[in-house]
């Protein structure tokens, strides 16, 4: 993983080469068998082109939307792709001025849409500099004014005599189908220079996100790293213009970094994650595309995202929705199974003393009515249970219907046993409880009790007993005779 | 440039007129919900909303047409509802997407802006989609969401009279606010200042959080058709952070914001008569820029 | 303290001369002398509001000041900054970031690492290492909101002591822990001094101040008096710098940062 991070160009690499190298003789000669005209529709060499340029633009977003995302600022993607639209036009008024029918030229209008975005972010710095106005609003300033001035330009261009300027409202929604090789070219060269700088500065990128204050004392210049930041995050709007269209680019910036979240807890997998469902996002989008007519792709791709948005909400593996709620069931069967194998500890303890047997497995067996009355338990509860524990081996049924611990299920009941009665004693020791009320709080308590805590009150209590000994139950200690030491209350 | 001014002030008709006054009434009405986003640190909103809005709007006139075609209806009432349908679709979507955004940031426990950003480009996108579909069936024009469509609205009136329809529309909104404001400026007040306090007495911020994204949706969408989502966008801020370099005080700044929002719809109206069949509209927003400079 | 010196004592780690803070134009710390000894425990004490915090950062340049110099070592600070370690309020950070407690350790070598260079296996380990110390090297893996109050602030110490300084600086490193962390936290700070680091400490309990620290040095807007705990935590020294804010250069303080801004 970090030679991945560290060396994104030869991800960038392998799929421009596939572009390049594949060409048209080579798919007509692969497609022999194939049935269908959409299937061939999906291998041609334009479609490939357009789906690499794409797929690579997925992932800079990706990459580039997850250190947005760590930094809480979001909505600073839209704010930059909304005010490239005066450069965009500026720069087609220039270039069709220049050399008339070149207005369009991908290279002039990225250079203008970058610098009308810049300007954007300096207006903002310069806005936030006066520390009249909250942050957000100097956002949505920036982002009404410009994007209102650039359509005002759009519509000047619009009016003009010169039939070239049709298409130019591309740019905001996207047309990926325009791409041409050279553009794929333009495009994939860019993004692997973004890739690999996200890859190089990844952990002073880190430290600036997380620990600005401390950032600053060890020497890093997060001045000049967050600016890093919005160059990149302008570089990416400029790259995305021609693919998704300027008003959805915020869309991939912000979308596969916030599902990329539910899958990990480590920033350096969420941003290879974010990347892979940036580039998923965008292949599928511009195939599903090419399939179906009428589907515009930048809209197509982002609607993708957003699948792949909620799929993350409800089935990621560190915070999706259906994972905690496997844990919480996970959590619950164990704790019904602790209550369990107490309640059978506590009725093994109570028939030791009444009868002559010397350890736990030989004592006289126990009906489920008996260990019913050991605790409350949820109506229709302990049956379940029960089933489950003869199925994992700690409890057997003898000739006459009654049960027993196994040999296991001892070792296990009393773990359970202890664990509870040490937290009893950590209560009344040191926090002041009296005896009768701790044990429903310890009910509570010793499920949460991870072995460090369980070897802490060990320590704590261990004078007074032996490791591995069940202590005795302080709350009934008065009322049995016990070979065990009474606690102290 | 005199010539060019007395030329307009001899040529100025009522149709001019009615487009100054729907689009002053457009943006005062922008302004007002504003002055409660911009205390709220919610400023974003209003570009979310008009994003967010536009689902509703294609699928409101996608249902409106089938209902007209189908013959349910007798055509001069379907033409009377379209109005109505179409605001409900946008008031819906509108409202969606900030429940949408805040259930995904309660539940799916993220930050607030990532969650606002998921789901109104989401929904713009849908939108775009939905566009693209009807495309054959109905004649919307992606162009007509972003400027608007001020120039024939505003010869749509109401019949008997010559007020148009948007004016009537925008006035509602202005008045509707405005009342809110009025009733409630108190609670607005202290909810947008300390929202924990507020609920310790019994002011309930949420609600009152709901009741002004509402209020705002409501306003977007009234404003959306008449002056386009650029303009509506500008006028939820330009007015209130100039209103806001200008004074301290809560009432000043609501004054001062509707008195800028108007001045700006005003003067880019004229600018835009000046010049007319040359400019669009948007002029408005840089009119209004000017007085954003201040301080 | 010795007649009025400009010049910065070379010997002492922290060396602070005519040192006056601003925050938002309202002067919150003015003229402040000190030196801090080598190889001590030396506890900032203070009433709320005295800038205790608001020296630690405008001395390690967080906060701009209005005039004064400081010396770190006898050099500024650009110059000694791998020596100089920070603690700060646990309060600063996002505890929901996506990083566990073996990354956040591992940044306080970040300097050492360098520009675009890999974190390496060698680094985990000197990390792992530093997490022994505050006795959380179990906790290496666990995802930072996970963590209890004591535990978030072993790990910050963890990330100071990773760094390998000479001067310990740390921001209410007490502030909400437990009786066990902060016996723990002592302990480690007395092992600091045995050897010979000095450790300066913000701190807001006066009476255990007294048992865990060698010096004190009582802030209230300006230095009351500095030096060993035992001469200078007299009764008349704490009235002067418990007895209320000088009222009037509160005032006259607020006084400027209002002209400023009209």
């Amino acid at each position: 993983m970090k030679t991945v991070c560290h060396h994104p160009g030869w991800l960038v690499s392998v799929v421009l080469i596939w572009i390049v190298w594949g060409t048209p003789s080579q798919a007509s000669a692969n497609d022999g068998p194939v049935a269908t005209s959409q299937a061939m529709a999906i291998l041609s060499y334009n479609t490939r082109i357009v789906l690499a340029g794409t797929a690579l633009l997925g992932a800079c977003c990706g990459a580039v939307g997850t250190h947005l995302f760590l930094r809480r600022r979001a909505l600073l993607g839209d704010v930059v792709s909304h005010a490239a639209l005066p450069g965009v036009c500026l720069a087609f008024l220039v270039q069709e001025s220049l050399q008339p029918g070149s207005g369009k030229s991908l290279g002039g209008l990225m250079l203008g849409a970058g610098a009308s975005a810049l300007a954007g972010v300096a207006c903002l710095e310069g806005i936030r500099r006066t520390r009249r106005l909250p942050d957000d609003a100097a956002l949505a300033i920036v982002l009404s004014l410009f994007f209102g001035l650039g359509v005002v330009l759009l519509s000047i261009i619009q009016r003009l005599p010169t039939g070239s300027a049709a298409g130019l409202a591309d740019f905001l929604f996207g047309k990926p189908a325009g791409l041409l090789l050279g553009d794929v070219l333009l495009i994939g060269g860019l993004s692997a220079i973004v890739l690999i700088v996200c890859g190089l500065l990844w952990k002073e990128l880190l430290v600036v996100s997380f620990d600005a204050a401390f950032a600053v004392t060890q020497g890093w210049p997060v001045r000049a790293l967050d600016l890093l930041v919005v160059l990149l995050v302008t570089a990416v709007t400029v790259i995305g213009m021609q693919c998704v269209g300027l008003l959805l680019v915020v869309a991939l910036l912000i979308i596969p970094p916030a599902a990329a979240r539910y899958w990990t807890d480590r920033v350096g997998t969420l941003i290879l994650v974010s990347s892979g469902i940036g580039a998923l996002s965008a292949a599928s989008g511009v195939l599903l595309s090419a399939i179906t007519p009428k589907l515009a792709a930048g809209a197509v791709i982002v609607v993708c995202a957003a699948a792949a948005f909620v799929l993350s909400l409800l089935f990621g593996f560190q915070r999706g929705a259906y994972h905690r709620w496997r844990q919480q069931r996970r959590a619950q069967r164990h704790a019904g199974r602790h209550d369990l194998l107490r309640a059978s500890f506590e009725l093994v303890e109570r028939k030791l003393a009444e009868s002559n047997a010397t350890d736990d497995v030989t004592v006289p067996g126990w009906s489920l009515a008996q260990l019913e009355t050991m605790r409350s338990w949820t109506p229709g509860r302990l049956p379940g249970l029960w089933r489950a524990a003869i199925r994992d081996g700690f409890v057997r049924a003898d000739a006459a219907g009654l049960y027993h611990l196994t040999a296991e299920g001892a070792r296990q009941a009393r773990a359970a046993a202890r664990q509870h009665r040490l937290w009893e004693l950590y209560l009344i020791q040191y926090a002041g409880r009296h005896p009768v009320d701790v044990d429903p709080d310890a009910d509570v308590a010793e499920h949460m009790l991870d072995p460090l805590i369980v070897r802490e009150l060990e320590s704590l209590l261990q004078p007074d007993h032996a490791a591995n000994r069940v202590p005795a139950s302080p709350h009934d200690a008065p009322a049995r005779a016990t070979p065990q030491a009474e606690a102290t209350p | 440039m005199m010539s060019s001014v007395i030329q307009l002030v001899s040529e100025w008709g009522s149709y001019d007129t009615w487009i100054v006054i729907t689009a002053a009434l457009a943006a005062i009405a922008c302004a007002l919900p504003g002055n409660y986003l911009l205390l709220r640190r919610q400023s974003l909103l209003g570009d979310a909303l008009s994003h967010a809005v536009l689902p509703g709007i294609v699928a409101g006139y996608l249902t409106w047409n089938a209902v007209e075609h189908s013959g349910w209806l007798p055509v001069s009432q379907a033409a009377g509802i379209r109005h109505l349908v179409l605001f409900g679709g946008a008031a819906l979507s509108g409202l969606l997407c900030v429940l949408l955004a805040e259930w995904t940031q309660r539940w799916g426990r993220i930050d607030a802006g990532s969650a606002l950003g998921v789901v109104f480009t989401t929904f713009f996108a849908v939108g775009l989609l939905l566009i693209r579909q009807a495309a054959d069936q109905a004649h919307i024009d992606p162009s007509c969401v972003l400027y608007g469509n001020l120039e024939l609205i505003v010869l749509d009136r109401i019949p008997g009279t010559p007020i148009p329809r948007a004016a009537l529309i925008n006035g509602l909104a202005v008045l509707i606010n405005l009342s809110l404001w009025i009733v409630f400026y108190k609670e607005l007040q202290l909810a947008a200042f300390d929202p924990g306090y507020a609920e310790t007495i019994g002011i309930r911020a949420s609600r009152l959080n709901y009741g002004s994204t509402m209020a705002t949706a409501m306003t977007v969408v009234a404003a959306f058709e008449t002056v386009g989502s650029i303009l509506v966008i500008a006028m939820l801020i330009v007015p209130v952070a100039t209103a806001r370099l200008l004074t301290d005080r809560l009432p000043t700044m609501i004054t001062v914001s509707v008195i800028v929002a108007a001045a700006s719809a005003v003067l880019g109206m004229a600018a835009l008569c000046c010049y007319r069949g040359r400019c669009s509209r948007p002029s408005v927003i840089p009119v209004s820029k000017m007085p954003g400079w201040r301080g | 303290m010795p007649l009025h010196d400009h010049t910065p004592n070379s010997d002492a780690p922290l060396s602070i001369r005519d040192l006056t803070v601003a925050y938002h134009r309202q002067p919150v710390l003015w003229d402040i002398d000190f030196d801090a000894p080598p190889g001590r425990l030396i506890a900032i004490v203070g009433p709320n509001g005295a800038g205790k915090s608001t020296l630690i950062k405008s001395v390690l340049e967080l906060l701009p000041r209005l005039s004064g110099e400081v010396s770190f070592f006898g050099r500024p600070f650009a110059e000694v900054r791998q020596r100089v370690a920070y603690v700060p309020q646990r309060t600063s950070v996002d505890w929901d970031f996506p990083v566990n407690v073996l990354d956040v350790v591992t940044m306080g070598l970040y300097g050492r690492i360098g520009w675009c260079r890999p974190v390496r296996a060698t680094h985990r380990r000197e990390a792992l290492a530093a997490l022994e110390k505050v006795e959380l090297a179990e906790f290496a893996q666990r995802q930072i909101s996970q963590l209890s109050g004591g535990q978030q602030q072993r790990v910050f110490l963890a990330r100071a002591l990773a760094q390998q300084a000479d001067l310990y600086l740390l921001d209410e490193p007490f502030a909400g822990v437990d009786a066990a962390t902060e016996r723990a936290l002592i302990e480690l700070l007395r092992q600091l001094r045995s050897a010979g680091k000095t450790a300066v400490v913000v701190h807001h309990d006066l009476q255990t101040a007294a048992e865990y620290f060698d010096d004190v040095l009582l802030l209230n807007l300006r230095v009351v008096a500095a030096g060993p705990m035992a001469e200078v935590l007299t009764s008349e020294n704490l009235r002067r710098t418990y007895g209320g804010k000088l009222a009037l250069l509160d005032q006259v303080g607020h006084e400027m940062s209002l002209r400023g801004r009209r």
